[in-house]
């Protein structure tokens, strides 16, 4: 019966190679024996190679990634069964190659079993080891105890060396040791709890921090040791303060409800007196109409829509615009920015502007609805159309612009602006180019909205609508200028 | 007053940071020291928990306050000025030395630095800002760094503090604009809502310079989280549910984070002077997890709760199953993953590996003992070749659902 002897507990390599070569040789799964080194006595060691009928090196051995992964995590766990479940796994994977996929199998679930404690045990080990800083001739060094459940010592040194780089250590456990002098890692022997000192100076320091982090009214020491098992407490500084804590927790929490609220000091009178004062201090400028509106509608909360939204989208442009156009309400974009028109339509309405020969800077651009509304999907919100209570409720706004812009002619992109400005519900492709009566706004031009633009499924269709939104943008320019010369005396 | 030494400062400003619920340290972009000649620490990606308090919580960074002085009344903080609680400020210095004491003996993954709003919001953000800036530029630091953001800090502070920090943060308070006006009367939900909303684009603007160019820098990697006093305004579940779910469509928040209103001492007879409720804080979590990874809707989430509020007794996703029986039980070896995942006692990972292996072999009832950590709970709400609940779905009661020891119980 071939026996095989791995180097050290977590021998992977080791592991490899020897399970190929008898998989190659079909050697049969309950005819090895694997130990390790040093590990048990009363096996004879034999050489492998010896015992073994000739490899066929011809025979090419197939494994998933993700078993190779699990296995380099397994070799480190402290079950004997280890190796032998290894190898009955890497003979099985080639009949069955999805073998890894089916997580019901029960090798495949102690595989992932053993792995799954491995991480765990390296992970706690990256949280709890403890360093005590000693004076030495060349500086501090830093020396820790710690005791793993598993041989993971060689494998969590990585990520001691990359965080510690800079620092002088030694990790010790009972079965290995490791020390980092800056430049090399040396592997050691293991060692003693007393070769690491009790006590660094900085302990009470943490210990004053670990007591007053903890809230006595939150008390749920099951969720404390099912993180932080009681196994390790001997080996951390604050553990010495969990059963004082607890003892105490019940009588502090009691205090924290009884005391009862107390006389404010007087220095809190003066501070808050201040910080009114100050916020009282931001003056309006009467003479800006819209700067004032814009600061009032900020705060609006005639519908519900302020709750979710990010902010008040208000107007922006000219105050003596001719042309003032009315969108439907801020999207994704104008809600985070807090200007109108900035997002995937805005940009279509400023190409479309530019190609119509209208300077944006000269117009008046706005929304009938100035907060966003949407449906919230996952990490994205979804844009949602306003409702005639939603545009009611805003069209204090709108007409509070009008009142001040005066525009010659007033530009519903959209049937929700149409809504707005007309209080009908008219139909945008029925109406367009029409110009409708508003009882506040004075003529209302119609087209789209350009974001309906967007939507458009093919090439063809963007191409010929684009050119019918740019040629409505031209005629309601040339109404305007008519307008302004009609006007005139 | 008597001079606090570093010791005393600490006790007073970790004392007053307890009350704030994150301590993640995941989810930043991986670095080490390794090769590096001056400096200190790593980010492995992962977070690392270093440590438990009897309140069950981790220590992963130190979580601590440069100050503990603040302008502002919030009726619901231990810190607000008309409060008699003990006060003290760090230097930033002060705050430098103890972070990489506590890094270099491996109690810490890093620092959560926040604090009370002295003279100006744009005064207390700069101070926050410059302790960053002491451990990555002259320490050379590498370890996590969560900074609090003061929502009216100008945006160039916002920048510097992106430009350090691992995580950003700003806290809404509380679920309700009307609660905030109410308890703290100079803070404002809009200008919160704002500044979330401007560190959104600045993530998404940063991650797209990444895009384009490899070397751009970061802002912000482990992105922004925020936190809500839960159960000090009356607010139902419904309104905390809606809230965070709107904050996470909006603002691509990493978290929000539920804090059960903790009583503090010397606190205002507005609040209630009562235990936190720490199991409603549970069931929040639980329903954020629907929403985020189980693929249910903030309105499925809703049909889990009752009057507005969530079952205390019965994991929300349960609670939603018994009131959806007629959806179950689900066949395992031929629904789609969305109705996986809504029964009761399948996580996400085993939903993913039901997939894997029914595309090999037939899941039989046994089975499911290797994916469900509660069979009891599951073998109600599934059909398998060998296994069908027949009827008892329709004769079960929540109670049948609840532990032993929570029977008995409700017994009196």
């Amino acid at each position: 019966m071939p026996v095989v002897t791995l180097a050290t507990p977590d021998d992977f390599a080791g592991w490899r190679d020897q399970a190929r070569a008898l998989a190659q040789a079909r050697v049969p799964l309950d005819q090895v024996v694997w130990q390790v080194a040093g590990e048990s006595a009363d096996l004879l060691e034999a050489a492998v190679t010896e015992t073994l009928p000739p490899s066929d090196s011809s025979r090419e051995l197939r494994v998933p990634r993700r078993f190779v992964e699990l296995a380099e995590l397994a070799v480190c766990h402290r079950d004997a069964d280890r190796f032998a479940l290894l190898y009955r796994m890497l003979c099985r994977i080639q009949d069955i190659p999805k073998l890894m996929e089916i997580a019901t199998d029960d090798d495949v679930y102690r595989l992932d079993r053993m792995a799954r404690a491995v991480r765990r045990d390296l992970h706690k080990m990256t949280a709890f080891v403890r360093f005590k800083e000693v004076q030495s001739e060349t500086g501090p060094v830093y020396l820790a105890w710690f005791e793993p459940d598993h041989h993971i010592v060689d494998r969590a040194t990585s990520f001691f060396v990359n965080r510690f780089a800079t620092m002088r250590w030694t990790i010790i456990t009972p079965e290995r040791s490791v020390s980092w002098d800056l430049q090399a890692l040396t592997m050691g022997p293991g060692g003693h709890r007393q070769d690491v000192p009790e006590e660094d100076a900085t302990d009470d320091v943490w210990r004053t921090y670990y007591a007053n982090i903890f809230n006595p009214a939150r008390l749920h020491i099951d969720a404390m040791k099912r993180e932080m098992p009681v196994k390790y407490w001997k080996n951390l500084p604050e553990s010495r303060l969990i059963a004082p804590l607890i003892r105490s927790a019940g009588q502090k929490e009691a205090a924290m409800i009884a005391k009862a609220q107390e006389d404010a000091p007087k220095r809190a009178a003066i501070i808050s007196r201040r910080l009114e004062e100050e916020r009282d201090s931001i003056v309006i400028d009467a003479a800006d109409p819209l700067g004032r509106l814009r600061q009032e509608a900020a705060a609006c909360q005639r519908c519900p829509l302020y709750q979710d939204a990010t902010q008040t989208v208000f107007g922006e442009g000219l105050p003596t615009a001719d042309l003032v156009f009315v969108g439907e309400q801020p999207g994704d974009k104008e809600d985070l920015a807090g200007h109108p028109f900035v997002g995937p339509a805005g940009a279509m309405f400023d190409r479309a502007l530019d190609d119509a020969g209208i300077d944006r800077r000269r117009a008046y651009v706005t929304n009938a609805v100035k907060h966003f509304k949407f449906e919230p999907r996952g990490k994205r919100r979804i844009h949602k159309k306003p409702g005639i209570a939603e545009i009611n409720a805003c069209r204090h706004w709108i007409e509070s612009e009008m009142e001040v812009l005066k525009p010659r002619l007033t530009i519903a992109l959209g049937a929700t602006a149409i809504r707005s400005l007309t209080g009908q519900s008219a139909s945008v492709l029925a109406s367009r180019g029409q110009v409708l009566s508003s009882s506040f706004a004075g003529p209302v031009f119609v087209t789209v909205h350009p974001s309906f633009l967007l939507r458009l499924p093919d090439e063809q269709s963007q191409k010929i609508e684009y050119g019918r939104f740019v040629d409505d943008l031209k005629a309601a320019r040339e109404l305007a200028a008519r307008q302004a010369e009609g006007a005139r005396p | 007053m008597a001079r606090l030494d570093l010791r005393g400062k600490l006790a007073v400003l970790a004392d007053a940071a307890k009350y704030d619920a994150s301590c993640a340290s995941s989810g930043s972009t991986k670095r080490g020291s390794a090769g590096e000649t001056k400096g200190i620490g790593s980010i492995t990606g992962a977070g690392i928990c270093h440590s438990y308090t009897p309140d069950g919580r981790c220590i992963s960074l130190l979580k601590i306050l440069l100050t503990n002085h603040c302008v502002y009344d919030c009726l619901y903080c231990v810190n607000r000025v008309s409060s008699n609680v003990a006060r003290a400020r760090f230097t930033p210095e002060e705050v430098v030395t103890i972070t990489l004491d506590f890094y270099k003996r491996n109690y810490i993954e890093g620092l959560f630095l926040s604090s009370g709003i002295i003279r100006s919001p744009n005064y207390t953000m700069e101070q926050l800002v410059q302790v960053a800036r002491l451990l990555r530029e002259t320490h050379h630091y590498r370890g996590y760094i969560h900074l609090k953001t003061i929502p009216d800090a100008d945006p160039c502070l916002i920048e510097q503090a992106g430009l350090y920090a691992d995580r950003l943060s700003i806290n809404v308070e509380l679920p309700r604009e009307q609660s905030l006006t109410k308890l703290a009367p100079q803070k404002q939900a809009g200008s919160i809502r704002k500044a979330m909303g401007g560190l959104r684009v600045r993530l998404e603007e940063a991650e797209d310079e990444r895009k384009r160019m490899r070397h751009a820098r970061r802002f912000a990697p482990a992105g922004q989280s925020t936190q809500m006093i839960v159960g000090a305004d009356g607010e139902s579940d419904r309104d905390i549910i809606r809230s965070s779910v709107s904050l996470y469509s909006g603002y691509k928040l990493k978290r929000v984070y539920y804090s059960a209103y903790s009583p503090i001492p010397g606190s205002s007879q507005d609040l209630p002077a009562k235990k936190p409720p720490l199991i409603r804080e549970h069931r929040l979590y639980q329903a954020d997890w629907l929403y985020r990874f189980y693929e249910f809707s903030v309105d499925d989430v809703l049909a889990a709760t009752t009057d507005g509020m969530l079952d205390l007794d019965l994991d929300p996703k349960l609670a939603w199953a018994l009131k959806h029986r007629t959806l179950f039980p689900i066949d395992v070896n031929t629904a789609p993953r969305e109705h996986l995942l809504r029964v009761p006692g399948l996580g996400v990972k085993s939903v993913d590996k039901i997939l894997r292996v029914r595309r090999l072999a037939a899941l039989r009832f046994a089975d499911m003992a290797k994916l469900s950590r509660s069979m009891k709970t599951l073998q109600d709400f599934v059909a398998l070749p060998d296994w069908h609940p027949g009827k008892a779905l329709d004769r079960a009661t929540p109670a049948d659902f609840l532990p032993a020891a929570q029977k008995q119980l409700s017994l009196f």
